[in-house]
């Protein structure tokens, strides 16, 4: 025990509510952590793992009581200590990284200074030498001129370089351990793999300790030694992070990591029914009334958490030894549902020359000779084919929602024609007739946005078939809309509860139904199963595979994971700052040759696989604008050309002579395949890319011509 | 961020309770939202009911009782006039709040809607006549009403409608920035994709959500029409005499306040009271919707 840094015993965590009713947050929680070890706290929203972390320094929620336990940081028991001790070890001792770096960066100071501040209060340094160690600290995190960057004011940073000074101030005092509460949600997948990349390199030089937080197990599988899965307030299993992922042996676990869409394997995967109970509220084990397994004794008897023969691999479960007993990779060979679909050979919608762009001049704007900037969006040619569905592809700021929201109508085309049933989308929705809004439909990324707290689902479900359907009374409504919660899997009682009623992908579900209350033949898929937990991702996911067979609905599907892609797309197209790169179906996509940001994107993605270790090309830092000339990938092009990348719009290449996979690149399809072969070769040393990278983000930079994708996360 | 709490909510509110016994609920809770509370329908009751049992006939004037000084036949005195202040002070409430009352609606109404309206339309209608209400708003508010009434008269339905228009001005501000918090919400986007009227989106999606912010806005207008009112009658702008009026009171018994205190006491406290109970009540009102001052914008 003396050896641990951390020793959380038995904690139970509670508040009570306003009508005096006890909710426990954490029921007996145990949890060591040694000095220098990364410790993977992985669960689902609202299992408690948050309130776990916060707990270890000694912080809980306003109206949260500790009910039992202890939590021990060294000798200190962290709840006895009183405020000034507390503040002793915190920030100095034990620090944490919040999800959100721009919420923590204080505005009106420079990002320097902010630092310093940290150095001083908690370091014990000043002056010079505070100044000397604030530079030191912004090079160990790679920010590139330290100098420079100490000067920003926080806006002046990319949500990266934000989430790197906040990193670098929580270093300041060189702590013992560091909590990281999902750091880098949020963040594109590039920039999450170069700052995980930098924390495991921080944590095997420092020496620091770490409890990393996320939802994401690609991420725990890439940062964490052990990690520790939480259900419902309880740590179910508690190992080695090659064990956790090659062996689980709690049906939890394993059903959580057969939810998750893999490059590896095609189609969907295994969504887990039902969802948590609240903690403490189950008589025996908190999973059965989810679990394949049950038994009698599970309903009847809480497990303990015990290790497994001996060896660190511990678990709470009563039935281990019958879950062990399947080997678990090829139980999730099996569970992957491939779909098949008849997607037509005549388009629905076909895009040409499609260019968008947010700028509005003003009144005085018209008068000066200043040239207009670059369409965010520009030369967007394809066509997509009927029930088939097409997933947009590329970072914040590739311009994929824009995309979406002019096909939407929403925002008007600048140039080009969208073509569908030969009628022109490029104008706005309250010019295009009623027929061609209903068979568009558009379904957003977050459902707590977009459903009207003030509507219950009955409500909801009304708009579109009274705008859609004027002829249908109200009795045929009612049963239309019973119709349609069933169609998403939602008893038809659902119609009367408030989407506070309801849990995300319940909500979701009821988004989906609202999209096909009008009985669309196209609807807008935006992000849809980003702001869901995996095990919901994956029911909406086979959801929205079975509407589609039903009906042969069009999907255009944007999403930034490439794996949830890979699992429903048939056709990708690959974006960057509004142009596209790549187009072709996914399995030419996700295998060679390829564009050189298509190869970035698929190097930068986290799988739940220790082993795997992610492939950086190219820097992370973001682009506010295209270039004026050139190709639109050219600052950060890892293989670029020169002069001819700067100057010529890359042309089109068919990688066959067959098919429509298309690469637009001045490289030519034989070198691109070449030099994947040999790619070893070539890739470039990380660090030293990074001191490259070139410097765009700047406070006079014209913000109104970037995409509103970048507030949408 | 407060995913742990978010998800035992969830599944504990499936209760299905009305909005509005929530809204109740969480106002009983509060004592200062409930003494606020009495404090109005006391006054609202005083005003409906006190012609029939005030002790003295308030208009009953008498040249042998001038200035007195509490008593008790005379509760709070007499004034100038010989009559009594106290029964006076009970009738003074009565124009008041018919007045402010029904122009407060009207406010809300015009001002509520109109702004929701310029909030969802944001463009160049927004943008002028949100200019012309900075501009009508640099107009101080007394001279304002003053010019209007002097122009069209001090009959009760004039004060009624003029209040109504000039307090409607603060509302429409109040009203498009809480719509602009939902204008770019998804909802509204997705409600506009469909290609739904400007009509049903205003009444369906925003009017819903901004509701709680028109109520309390309104309430908390109230205490300052309340003022207003009261102001005009101190300058002879309101009640026409001999009825009553808390304004008018205050003005007219100012002279002899340093021999009978009370004449001005009485319609003070009477005022006083009843704008206390407002500012108490729309301060509950609002945290028992969930518009709570300390903790930010309302969702």
């Amino acid at each position: 025990m003396s050896d641990c840094l951390v020793d959380v015993n038995d904690l139970t965590i509670g508040y009570y509510t306003q009508r005096k009713k006890l909710v426990h947050v954490l029921m007996g929680v145990n949890l060591q952590i040694k000095p220098g070890e990364t410790l993977g706290l992985v669960g689902e929203s609202g299992c408690g793992k948050s309130t776990l972390g916060q707990a270890m320094m000694g912080y809980l929620r306003s109206g949260s009581q500790v009910l039992g336990g202890s939590v021990f940081f060294g000798e200190h028991n962290v709840f006895s200590l009183n405020s000034k001790q507390l503040e002793s070890i915190r920030g100095r001792q034990i620090a944490l990284i919040p999800q959100n770096a721009g919420d923590s960066l204080t505005p009106t100071l420079r990002v320097g200074k902010q630092i310093l501040e940290a150095i001083e209060l908690n370091a014990n340094l000043s002056g010079s030498e505070a100044k000397d160690r604030m530079i030191e600290l912004l090079g160990q995190v790679r920010l590139p001129h330290p100098e420079v960057m100490g000067e920003r004011y926080p806006h002046e940073l990319s949500g990266g370089q934000q989430q790197r000074a906040v990193i670098a101030m929580a270093l300041a005092a060189e702590p013992e351990m560091l909590i990281l509460d999902e750091p880098t949600t949020g963040l594109d997948v590039t920039t999450q793999a170069h700052i995980l990349n930098l924390l495991r390199d921080i944590v095997s030089e420092m020496g620091t300790a770490m409890m990393y937080i996320s939802h994401d197990l690609g991420v725990i599988a890439r940062v964490s030694d052990r990690v520790a899965l939480m259900y419902a307030g309880e740590i179910i299993e508690d190992t080695d992070v090659v064990e956790m992922f090659r062996m689980p042996a709690h049906p939890y676990a394993r059903g959580l990591l057969e939810s998750i869409p893999r490059l590896s394997l095609s189609g969907i995967p295994n969504s887990m029914p039902g969802q948590p109970p609240i903690p403490g509220t189950e008589p025996g084990c908190s999973f059965a009334p989810r679990c394949k397994f049950t038994s009698d004794i599970c309903i009847s008897e809480q497990p303990e958490l015990e290790a497994i023969q001996g060896t660190e691999h511990h678990v709470r479960c009563h039935n281990w030894e019958q879950v062990l007993a399947t080997d678990f990779s090829q139980e999730l060979e099996q569970v992957f549902r491939t779909i098949s679909r008849a997607a037509h050979d005549e388009s629905a919608i076909e895009l040409s020359e499609v260019a968008i762009t947010y700028y509005r001049p003003g009144i005085t704007d018209r008068f000066r000779s200043e040239s207009e900037p670059p369409a965010t969006v520009s030369d967007i040619t394809l066509s997509v084919k009927r029930g088939e569905t097409l997933a947009l592809v590329g970072e914040s700021g590739s311009g994929k929602t824009t995309i979406v929201r002019t096909l939407a109508g929403l925002l008007p085309a600048k140039d080009g024609t969208i073509k569908f049933e030969d009628f022109d989308l490029s104008v706005e929705v309250d010019k295009r007739p009623r027929e061609i809004c209903k068979d568009i439909q558009l379904i957003f990324q977050n459902p707590d946005a977009s459903l009207n707290p003030r509507q219950n689902v009955a409500e909801i479900l009304d708009q579109p078939l009274k705008l859609y359907f004027p002829k249908m009374n109200r009795d045929e409504r009612r049963d239309r809309q019973i119709e349609l919660l069933e169609r998403v899997r939602l008893d038809g009682r659902y119609r009367l509860r408030y989407p506070g009623q309801m849990s995300g992908g319940e909500k979701q579900r009821v988004a989906i139904a609202r999209a096909f209350a009008a009985d669309p033949e196209v609807v807008l898929c935006d992000e849809v199963t980003s702001a869901l937990d995996v095990s919901v991702q994956a029911a909406v996911l086979d959801l929205l595979a079975d509407l589609q067979q039903e009906r042969h609905t069009t999907y255009i599907f944007i999403a930034h994971d490439l794996a949830v892609v890979k699992a429903i797309a048939d056709r990708v197209a690959v974006l960057y700052q509004g142009r596209l790169c790549e187009l072709g179906t996914v399995d030419e996509i996700y295998s060679p040759p390829f564009h050189p940001y298509t190869e970035t994107l698929l190097g930068a993605i986290l799988v739940p696989d220790p082993d795997h270790e992610p492939q950086l090309l190219a820097s992370d830092t973001p682009e506010l604008a295209p270039p004026a000339t050139g190709c639109s990938f050219q600052r950060r092009c890892p293989y670029t050309l020169g002069e001819i990348c700067e100057q010529e719009i890359p042309p089109w290449q068919k990688t066959a002579s067959r098919g429509d996979h298309s690469i637009r690149c001045h490289i030519s399809i034989e070198e691109l395949k070449r030099m994947y072969k040999d790619k070893e070769l070539i890739r470039l040393d990380h660090n030293e890319h990074l001191e490259n990278e070139p410097q765009i983000v700047h406070a006079n930079s014209n913000v109104s011509i970037s995409s509103p994708e970048a507030d949408d996360r | 961020m407060t995913t742990a709490t978010q998800s035992a909510e969830i599944t504990t509110t499936v209760k299905r309770r009305s909005p509005l016994a929530e809204t109740w609920d969480n106002l009983r809770r509060s004592w200062a939202g409930m003494l606020g509370l009495t404090l109005i329908v006391v006054h609202i009751l005083i005003a409906a009911t006190s012609p029939y049992w005030v002790p003295q006939d308030p208009y009953q004037m008498s040249a042998d009782n001038r200035n007195e000084l509490p008593s008790a036949e005379h509760i709070f005195g007499t004034d100038k006039l010989g009559r009594d202040v106290f029964s006076r002070s009970m009738l003074g409430g009565r124009v008041t709040l018919v007045v402010t009352l029904i122009a407060i609606a009207i406010a809300i109404l015009w001002g509520g809607l109109l702004g929701i309206l310029l909030g969802l339309l944001n463009g160049r209608a927004d943008e002028l006549i949100m200019r012309l209400v900075d501009a009508m708003l640099s107009i101080p508010w007394l001279l304002l009403l003053l010019i209007i009434i002097s122009v069209m008269g001090t009959e009760m339905w004039v004060q009624t409608l003029t209040f109504g228009f000039t307090y409607g001005i603060l509302t429409i501000r109040v009203a498009r920035a809480a719509t602009l918090d939902f204008v770019t919400s998804e909802f509204v986007l997705s409600a506009r994709a469909r290609g739904e009227r400007k009509r049903t989106i205003v009444m369906k999606e925003l009017l819903p959500n901004v509701r709680d912010v028109l109520l309390v806005d309104g309430s908390m207008n109230w205490s300052w029409m309340l003022l207003g009112f009261t102001s005009l009658s101190f300058l002879g702008f309101g009640v026409a005499p001999p009825t009553p009026d808390w304004g008018f009171m205050i003005a007219k018994n100012r002279e002899i306040m340093a021999i009978q205190p009370w004449s001005v006491f009485g319609p003070v406290i009477m005022l006083s009271t009843l704008i206390i109970g407002i500012n108490l009540f729309s301060d509950a009102f609002a945290k028992a919707l969930g518009l709570d001052r300390s903790q930010g914008a309302p969702v």
